[in-house]
């Protein structure tokens, strides 16, 4: 995996972890090299990648870096759903440009771990995790949203 | 009209709280002006030319007289007593206090409104046509789908960073009074021959830099898909839009560079794969927010009305909509006066509204994309009493969709975007066609001024618009013909090259000059212009 | 000259650079010459103003600030559709020299 532990974060970088296995502690691969590769056990998307490509090896993946440059590239939002829709139980973990105002949306699309560039307000976080008591819609988090409790017999 | 339920208020709830502790901490420096704008502008503060303005959501132009009394309370407690409908059929509140805009919010939410998501690269609030629920012509009431829509938008998680703003307009209607196919979606709900309901979808029109009318996308989604369709439809957008250059991210240029075709098949496909993953709210869901939308209870009465003052008979003539019960008219409210600010009203004027809505209109009042107000349920015995009411307080002026009508975007008074100014402009105009008593002699005739171009002020789509561009640090217009936002949707063409406000002004006289030297029997300026041309009016400015 | 102006953190206000604070009239404003960039970045961190920046700007006959550009003559007063609401000044001039 010559240099991969260069792409990836490793699992101290990691601020918010919503599970209980043991995290990856191996880097990630880009796209290409896990389409190529048999394998490659971690992967990073790029905000210009396409999350599809890497549904066929989802069997084999632990664990899925979505990067975040800058966040107001919302690209990475749609590429944790399509894996989470496609099945995807693997640690889901964004990295990058990360600020207390996107937690809870990142959370609803399927990302279960949080490696923000800047350590966040741990306090202010945890207040953000719980923005939403409840929600319109339904996303990768499979929350019943507002309208399923409206409708509930 | 829709009420909050516990779910919607705790929601406008928690998101003023929210704001609330994102405000504080960009005032105690916890965050950077780039960190907190994009924060400020989910929740519609933006930082204008004066100070900082705020944009209050009225999601498909529906409110009530209890709102609108809330919303002159707002003016007069936060602001300088006054606000500015505009043509999203939002308010904007021109001097609001960063220390303040919390307190706004919260004050807003008690009447079951906000501002959420009226700015930034979101889902922005759904506009509807005027008329819903109240025009004769209409399939059915486009609102409750507008609603379902604007709960689906609201806190969206996959799409609050979009390449750009989206917006979205629900019409039922043949005619289109919400200039649906200059949107990023425009959705026409419509029955099919085995009279189930619809949703018609168009995507990638807009104005602005580069203004382009949506083609069809879809003919018919079955309104139990709509969701998802719609989820499908901005899931492409937010995977492929263009990022790399700002005037380049609208989904129309998406559409335009992969071509309708292309788009259409993306769009298919995620379509399919979410029907299979199952987010389309429960049907029951709709049921529930229709029947927030069931008719008032309309009374028979007389259906004629005592033309005998001839200033009444002409603002009925001019102001008034036909309804779908023959008893009731749907009346417009001008903001409009001659030579007044389009599209302001004062905190007196709004509570005059909400009362006239709360004595004679079924509580109902509605935003219009012109920059008007409506009263969509009068009954035509209390139309007499309605002018009255509205012709003291200077609501009266009888010029919808004449030359006085005139649609424009705050410019370079209030907006930090503006190249030039555009209200002076509609002042000068409406006051000049007033006193020659042309307004009456040209008819209909929908003047749209821009202060530059994001075309706030729809001038592409004017049968006559004007854009205010820079020349040097000088304030210039370029003058265009030919749009119109309507069901026969057109894109305006420049004449040529620009004038001053003098020589824009004259302008204007001359292209209606030429109308009226060549109109046929009937005609309207933009048919006149679109049987005879550019030529003739080039001529007559630049000859 | 070159002139600092931006607009207050907590209101919005328009506010002028006079030399050692923020003031609201731009006949306040003073000449930063080569500093701009220095007080710029001390204020903002400050937080006393909000997206400040430099301007050119001349002095009449009469010893009043003009801004070059009409967007910042149009920002000293006010809106020129609404002079009832403008910023009150000792300018005799009134909006002449605005458009
Ligand atoms: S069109 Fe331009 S000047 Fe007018 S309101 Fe929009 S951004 Fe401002």
């Amino acid at each position: 995996m010559g240099n991969a532990r260069d792409l990836g974060t490793s699992p101290d970088e990691v601020q918010f972890r919503f599970r209980d296995d043991e995290p990856v502690d191996h880097g990630t691969v880009t796209v290409d090299a896990c389409c190529d590769q048999t394998n490659a056990t971690a992967v990073r998307i790029e905000p210009g990648d396409d999350a599809r490509l890497i549904l066929p090896f989802l069997y084999r993946l632990a664990l899925v870096e979505v990067n975040f440059p800058v966040f107001g590239d919302g690209r990475g939002y749609s590429a944790a759903r399509i894996l989470r829709e496609a099945g995807f139980t693997g640690e889901l973990r964004a990295v990058g440009d990360i600020g207390i105002d996107q937690l809870s949306h990142m959370r609803r699309c399927g990302f279960d771990s949080f490696a923000p560039d800047k350590r966040l307000d741990e306090d202010a976080a945890r207040r953000a995790f719980a923005t939403w008591e409840n929600v319109y819609q339904r996303a990768a988090d499979a929350r019943r949203t507002i309208a399923d409790k409206r409708h509930e017999a | 009209m829709y009420r909050y339920d516990q779910y919607d208020q705790a929601m406008v709830e928690a998101r003023v709280e929210e704001f609330r502790d994102q405000a504080r901490r960009r005032l105690e420096g916890k965050l950077s002006e780039d960190q907190f704008k994009p924060l400020r502008l989910m929740n519609g503060l933006y930082l204008q030319l004066h100070a900082y303005m705020l944009r209050v959501a009225i999601p498909y132009g529906t409110l009530n007289s209890r709102q609108m009394e809330a919303l002159a309370m707002i003016a007069e407690k936060y602001d300088r007593g006054y606000g500015h409908f505009t043509t999203r059929q939002n308010i904007q509140y021109n001097w609001i206090r960063l220390e303040d805009a919390a307190d706004a919010l919260a004050d807003l939410a008690s009447v079951e409104m906000h501002a959420i998501q009226t700015s930034g690269n979101c889902i922005r609030n759904i506009s509807s046509d005027h008329f819903a629920g109240a025009a004769a012509d209409e399939v059915i009431d486009p609102r409750p789908y507008a609603e379902l829509l604007r709960q689906w938008s609201s806190f969206h998680p996959e799409f609050t960073y979009l390449p750009r703003k989206f917006k979205i307009a629900v019409i039922a209607s043949e005619k289109d009074r919400a200039a649906m196919r200059l949107h990023d979606i425009g959705i026409r709900i419509v029955r099919n021959d085995a009279g189930e309901v619809g949703a018609q979808f168009y995507a990638g029109g807009g104005m602005g830099r580069t203004p382009m009318i949506a083609p069809l996308i879809r003919d018919f989604v079955p309104i139990d898909q709509m969701i998802t369709y719609a989820e499908a439809a901005l899931r492409v957008y937010n995977r492929y839009g263009r990022r790399d250059n700002k005037y380049k991210a609208r989904i129309k240029i998406l559409v335009h560079e992969l071509g309708a075709e292309e788009y259409i098949r993306q769009v298919e496909e995620e379509f399919a794969h979410l029907l299979s993953v199952g987010v389309e709210p429960p049907r029951e869901e709709l049921a529930r927010i229709a029947a927030h939308f069931t008719d008032p209870p309309f009374a028979d009465g007389p259906k004629t009305i005592d033309r005998s003052d001839p200033d009444f008979a002409l603002w009925v003539d001019r102001n008034t909509h036909r309804h779908k019960h023959d008893a009731y008219v749907s009346a417009v409210i001008s903001l409009k006066p001659v030579g007044g600010i389009p599209g302001d009203a004062t905190a007196d004027q709004m509570r005059i509204v909400a009362r006239l809505a709360k004595l004679y209109s079924f509580d109902e009042l509605r935003v219009m994309h012109t920059q008007n107000l409506l009263l969509p349920h009068v009954a035509i015995k209390d139309l007499k009493a309605v002018w009255t009411a509205l012709d003291a307080a200077g609501l009266g002026a009888p010029n919808m969709d004449t030359i006085e009508d005139i649609i424009a975007c705050p410019g370079l008074d209030y907006c930090s975007l503006a190249n030039a100014r555009s209200i002076p402009l509609a002042q000068r105009i409406s006051e000049r066609f007033a006193e020659t008593g042309r307004t009456d002699v040209v008819g209909e005739l929908k003047l749209k001024i821009s202060g530059c171009i994001n075309a706030c002020g729809h001038h592409h789509a004017g049968h006559i618009g004007i854009l205010g561009v820079d020349k040097k640090g000088v304030e210039n217009y370029q003058l265009s013909l030919g749009g119109s936002e309507a069901e026969d949707v057109s894109l305006a063409k420049i004449t040529g090259p620009g004038f001053d406000e003098d020589g824009v002004i004259a302008a204007v006289e001359k292209v209606t000059d030429v109308y009226l030297a060549a109109r046929a029997d009937g005609e309207r300026f933009l048919d006149t212009y679109r049987r005879i041309g550019m030529e003739p009016f080039k001529e007559a400015l630049y000859g | 000259m070159r002139i600092l102006t931006g607009n207050d953190l907590r209101s919005g206000a328009v506010v002028w650079w006079n030399g050692s604070g923020w003031s609201l009239f731009v006949d306040d404003a003073v000449d930063v010459g080569d500093d701009a960039e220095e007080i710029l970045a001390r204020e903002e961190a400050a937080r006393r103003v909000n997206v400040p920046y430099a301007i050119e700007a001349s002095i009449d006959e009469a010893g009043h600030v003009r801004p070059a550009h009409i967007k910042d003559r149009v920002r000293a007063l006010g809106p020129t559709v609404r002079r009832d609401l403008a910023v009150p000044t000792a300018d005799k001039t009134g909006w002449d020299w605005v458009i």
